[in-house]
């Protein structure tokens, strides 16, 4: 982010590079005196407004990263949080999230860990994970 | 369920899609709505999905689904749908060769070594990493230097760590993914590195991977020097000049044990080669008609075998493409052939398709060869686009609708896309 | 405990002491080899170009001269008893320019003089009908018959598999750290792990082979390593040339090379730079353009663009650059040392000569009745035919099961090549080529790592690129201790 300081109206604009989506809007947030948001500009879309707007209040970031899993197709089960936590939690929550181990089968949404530093999210499996000596189910014929 | 293997193949398929990544599942869907009856996935891996199910990071489905998802979440999305539409599906299946009659030999460990025959073949065995010899950087051959995408296997699936210093090399999406991936699993990145004067990947990467982590992105340098004997111990970095000269006057040392190459992928051609397929210089994959037909007649191509994408969504928006009219060929329906051949002009580097037809929607991808600030896009002089900014990093696709093409009686339109006029 | 005495013990595991093992292999003997790598063919073999000179190349006066012919006579039946890669594909040695036609005659007179069959002066349109990716700068060429492509470290591990099937006693990691003479004309060599008996010391030690010398008290030489760069290009360029390219000799080396290697691929170098650092295996930018360069002159449709790996390797080059092979001050302490180019051509000559030398040095030797001449070939998969694959496929699904896919290598043969003695991720891509392709291991890594640590029975993070300290992935335990 990048800040500069208009002397004449002693408004402050700030720069951010919107993460929404792959356009990666360059969004402007302009705070007055009093530090409220005056204008955002630069965004292509409702969800780059809000962004905007979190981004310069309280960034919050999707986690997703990966728990051990025991007797699974494979050695870690990838999970995901079902919505954005406040940034400075990310590493805190990988650090909680690697004293986990699971037990496969499981099901992609099923709750890995509920509730995270009490804000509602969840930490949920983001895919369906078999267990590696299930044996493949036989179709057609 | 990701894994539903078919035990027992047809002698014969109206399509057979190699593949089952996104493009393959996409294709495969796209070929059963066309009513092809009997359609079959091939997949070398043990569950369909592809390098999907490695790319654990959302960002993906915004433009297909309407919602951001993972890679896994995605795959899973079209797992669900291709098994609900009764495609056969072969994973641990490795296509060994096609003929000219498009006989496709496979081979599994399960059922050995069998024939099945194909009216419509789909190509769609995605793209493999550059390595450390396509960029022949010097010095010692230590263990510690591999791809970004080998990495992220370990990481993500196998559960193994890389090392716990790493450097990265090259400034593309799975680099920045991983710079992300490898801070959260408690490696220190050193740092990005990025011969280019801009990153290769997309600005909503080096923000939320770089960004956020204070891993710092150096543009114009690269690694000079690999050193260690067994174990990598460090690298030399040096910035370049405009023509990639390094200043070893500029350069210093960096102790890591770890270095990770994003340095771009390269389509896997395998087949397509082995069956003759006419390939595009500067793409490296097959030459495509609008219909996404390859040179050969029947054979397909879609995804990543074509050019490298940088949003799945549209890979599986081309693969769907390519999958109903594999569909429309095995069932003897075409569409009518193409009339307009496409030329790469000023800051173009390719477009796909590489021909179009004048009657219906077409949507031609293409990407730059360097970044511009506002810029128009021609299509000759039938069309032009506005573009806020382009990035050789990032796609620009364009809509080519039959009315931009009703006074056009020529059969070459050339695609510029250069500064607006000021 | 009772003290084994050998009765020959060689230091140094690579193409030469491979070769003298399996030599030895077939006599009554006691034989044992100490290699420092954790494989054979590890140091200097690993980088060969993998030639089998024409014969026709060394001066018949030097040492080495004399060896090159005779050895590249001896390469068909240790191929065929063996089952390694080796195909006499010919060579042309090619002139750019007027004035260097003479050296093609002069080359031509000496292969002549030593014996050498087939030697063919060809001018421009016969180049041009033959190998039409030259340059058409090439305006002549020497061409030699005789000049075969072998896999070097194909040829190392199925000797010593031979040697070893013949009661050799192969030990690995075990660098040799001191020599000392015991009792009754014997020698001690110890290792960190162990101290070796023995009667008759083969120093074939490679560029390390004046250290060697030098523990034992007899160093009379100095070896130096001269280094050379390899360039291995796409299989994209298979069939190129059909020949090994050689430019016109210099005095110092035989120049850049255009090797179509035993696999078909293609294989440009060698360059030439002495270096002070006996463990310098760096590539240099300014070699790889010096390669590419020279190269493009040669044969136009080559660039740098198609390389998929560089490696470099160190020649030992004693002073005054001829092989010195033969006894020394102290008894039963032999010299193999400065085998430099062309000594894996020359390897099987050096072989019987060193088994003369001992026998001449009061050793008895008499032939086994029992020797096995070879080794089962491995198998090949994807060169099988379709017939084949399917019957293999059908008996043992490990053949149906494709782990390297750039180079169609499958699981089977992995297993097969653990089993014959691959302990590293190395071992398997030189046995097999799993992971020697374009994508340089991208896909068959894990795999391989997966084979090797459930038929070894070790943790993945404890298996290596090539040994010592060249683990490739760490344990997650480790970081989430604190």
């Amino acid at each position: 982010m990048t800040t500069q300081t208009h002397e004449s109206t002693a408004s402050e604009i700030s720069n951010y590079l919107c993460i929404g989506c792959p356009m990666g809007c360059r969004l402007e947030v302009e705070e007055n005196e009093a530090k409220e948001i005056v204008e955002v500009r630069g965004f292509s879309c409702r969800r780059g407004e809000q962004y905007a707007k979190q981004e310069h209040t309280e960034p919050q970031r999707m986690v997703t990263t990966t728990v051990a899993i025991n007797n699974g197709l494979w050695a870690r089960l990838p999970v995901r949080t079902t919505a954005a936590i406040p940034k400075d939690k990310t590493i805190e929550l990988c650090q909680k999230l690697r004293s986990l181990r699971l037990q496969a089968p499981i099901d992609r949404g099923d709750i890995v860990l509920p509730n995270v530093f009490d804000t509602g999210v969840d930490v949920v499996a983001s895919r369906s994970m078999k267990t590696a000596d299930e044996t493949t189910s036989s179709r057609n014929g | 369920m990701i894994t539903a293997e078919t035990q027992h193949l047809k002698p014969e398929y109206d399509v057979v899609v190699v593949g089952g990544g996104p493009a393959g599942m996409a294709a495969a869907l796209g070929a059963k709505e066309m009513g092809a009856d009997r359609v079959l996935i091939v997949d070398r891996e043990k569950e369909a999905g592809g390098i999907l199910l490695q790319c654990i990071h959302p960002g993906f489905g915004l433009q297909h689904f309407k919602e951001e998802l993972t890679g896994p979440e995605y795959a899973q999305r079209f797992l669900e749908k291709v098994l609900e539409t009764e495609v056969d599906l072969a994973t641990d299946t490795y296509v060994l060769d096609i003929d000219k009659d498009k006989r496709v030999k496979l081979m599994s460990s399960d059922r050995g070594v069998e024939i099945v025959s194909a009216k419509a073949v789909v190509l769609a065995m995605g793209a493999r990493e550059r390595t450390r010899g396509a960029i022949r950087t010097p010095g010692s051959r230590p263990s510690g230097v591999l791809t970004a995408g080998l990495a992220q296997k370990f990481v993500n699936m196998l559960g193994y760590l890389p090392g716990k210093r790493a450097v990265i090399l090259g400034s593309g999406d799975i680099g920045l993914i991983m710079a992300r991936r490898l801070t959260l699993e408690g490696l220190e990145v050193a740092g990005v590195f990025e011969i280019m004067p801009h990153a290769n990947g997309l600005n909503r990467n080096i923000v939320q991977c770089l960004h956020d982590y204070n891993i710092p992105l150096h543009l114009s340098t690269t690694v000079v020097e690999i050193h260690g004997s067994d174990r990598l111990e460090k690298v030399t970095v040096a910035p370049v000049d405009e023509t990639f000269t390094p200043d070893m006057s500029r350069s210093w040392d960096i102790p890591c044990d770890t270095l990770l190459l994003s340095i771009g992928l390269i389509p896997e051609n395998e087949l397509s080669r082995q069956l003759n397929l006419r390939i595009d210089p500067v793409t490296r994959g097959p030459i495509v008609r609008s219909t996404m037909e390859s040179s050969m007649d029947g054979v397909f191509v879609c995804g990543n075998v074509v050019h490298i994408h940088d949003l799945v969504d549209f890979v599986s928006q081309e693969a769907l493409l390519a999958g109903r009219n594999a569909g429309l060929y095995a069932t003897q329906q075409q569409p009518p052939e193409d009339n307009i051949r496409l030329v790469p002009g000023e800051n173009v580097a390719y477009c796909v398709p590489h021909t179009i037809s004048s009657d219906r929607e077409h949507t031609v991808y293409m990407r730059v060869r360097k970044p511009l600030e506002a810029s128009v896009l021609n299509l000759g002089e039938v069309y032009e686009k506005k573009l806020r900014y382009v990035f050789p990093a990032e796609m620009v696709n364009l809509k080519v609708r039959p009315r931009f093409l009703h006074e056009f009686h020529g059969d070459t339109l050339k695609v510029d896309i250069v500064p607006t006029a000021s | 405990m009772k003290i084994v005495l050998y009765d020959v013990t060689i230091i140094g595991g690579g193409a030469i002491g491979c070769t003298i093992a399996r030599e030895l292999s077939r006599y009554q003997i006691n034989v044992a080899l100490l290699e420092k790598e954790i494989e054979v063919g590890f140091g200097t073999s690993k980088a060969n170009s993998g030639i089998i000179h024409g014969g026709h190349h060394g001066s018949p006066d030097s040492l080495k001269g004399k060896l090159e012919w005779e050895g590249n006579q001896l390469w068909d039946p240790l191929a065929d008893e063996l089952g390694f890669g080796f195909r006499r594909i010919g060579e042309l040695t090619v002139a750019l320019a007027e004035d260097q036609l003479p050296t093609l005659n002069a080359l031509k007179e000496q292969g002549e003089k030593k014996g050498v069959p087939g030697l063919e002066l060809w001018d421009r349109d016969r180049l041009q009908q033959e190998e039409p990716s030259l340059s058409e700068n090439a305006i002549a060429a020497l061409f030699a018959p005789t000049t075969g492509v072998v896999n070097p470290y194909e040829a190392c591990f199925n000797l010593i598999e031979n040697a070893v099937l013949n009661g050799l006693n192969l030990f690995v990691s075990s660098p040799v750290q001191s020599i000392t003479e015991g009792p009754d004309n014997t020698w001690i060599l110890q290792t960190p792990k162990k101290e070796y008996r023995t009667r008759f010391v083969i120093n074939a030690a490679g560029v390390f082979a004046d250290r060697i010398a030098e523990l034992a008290g007899v160093r009379t030489f100095s070896i130096h390593a001269r280094k050379g760069e390899e360039y291995l290009l796409d299989k994209r360029l298979c069939g190129l040339v059909k020949r090994v390219i050689f430019p016109c000799p210099t005095p110092v080396s035989k120049g850049i090379l255009v090797i179509p290697t035993f696999d078909g691929t293609l294989m440009v170098g060698p360059t030439a730079e002495m270096v002070e650092d006996k463990y310098n295996l760096a590539t240099s930018s300014a070699g790889g353009q010096q390669v590419f360069d020279f190269v493009r002159n040669v044969v136009p449709g080559i660039s740098a663009r198609d390389c998929i790996a560089e490696f470099a390797g160190l020649r030992a080059v004693a002073d005054g650059e001829d092989f010195i092979i033969g006894t020394t001050s102290k008894k039963g302490f032999i010299n193999v040392a400065g085998i430099q180019s062309p000594g894996l051509t020359a390897a099987p000559a050096i072989a019987t000569l060193v088994a003369d030398i001992i026998r001449d040095e009061g050793l008895s030797m008499s032939l086994k009745d029992d020797f096995e001449p070879a080794v089962p070939k491995p198998i090949h998969f994807a060169s099988l035919p379709t017939e084949k694959q399917i019957e293999l496929a059908r008996q043992n699904p490990s053949y149906g099961q494709i782990v390297c896919r750039c180079e169609l290598i499958t699981e089977g043969e992995i297993l097969d090549a653990i089993d014959r003695g691959a302990k590293t991720l190395d071992g398997i891509k030189f046995r097999t080529r799993a992971g020697m392709g374009r994508c340089q291991g991208g896909f068959c890594t894990s795999r391989c790592m997966e084979l090797l640590s459930r038929k070894m029975d070790v943790p993945i993070p404890e298996i290596t690129k090539r040994g010592g300290e060249s683990w490739v992935v760490k344990p997650r335990t480790e970081l989430t201790a604190t």
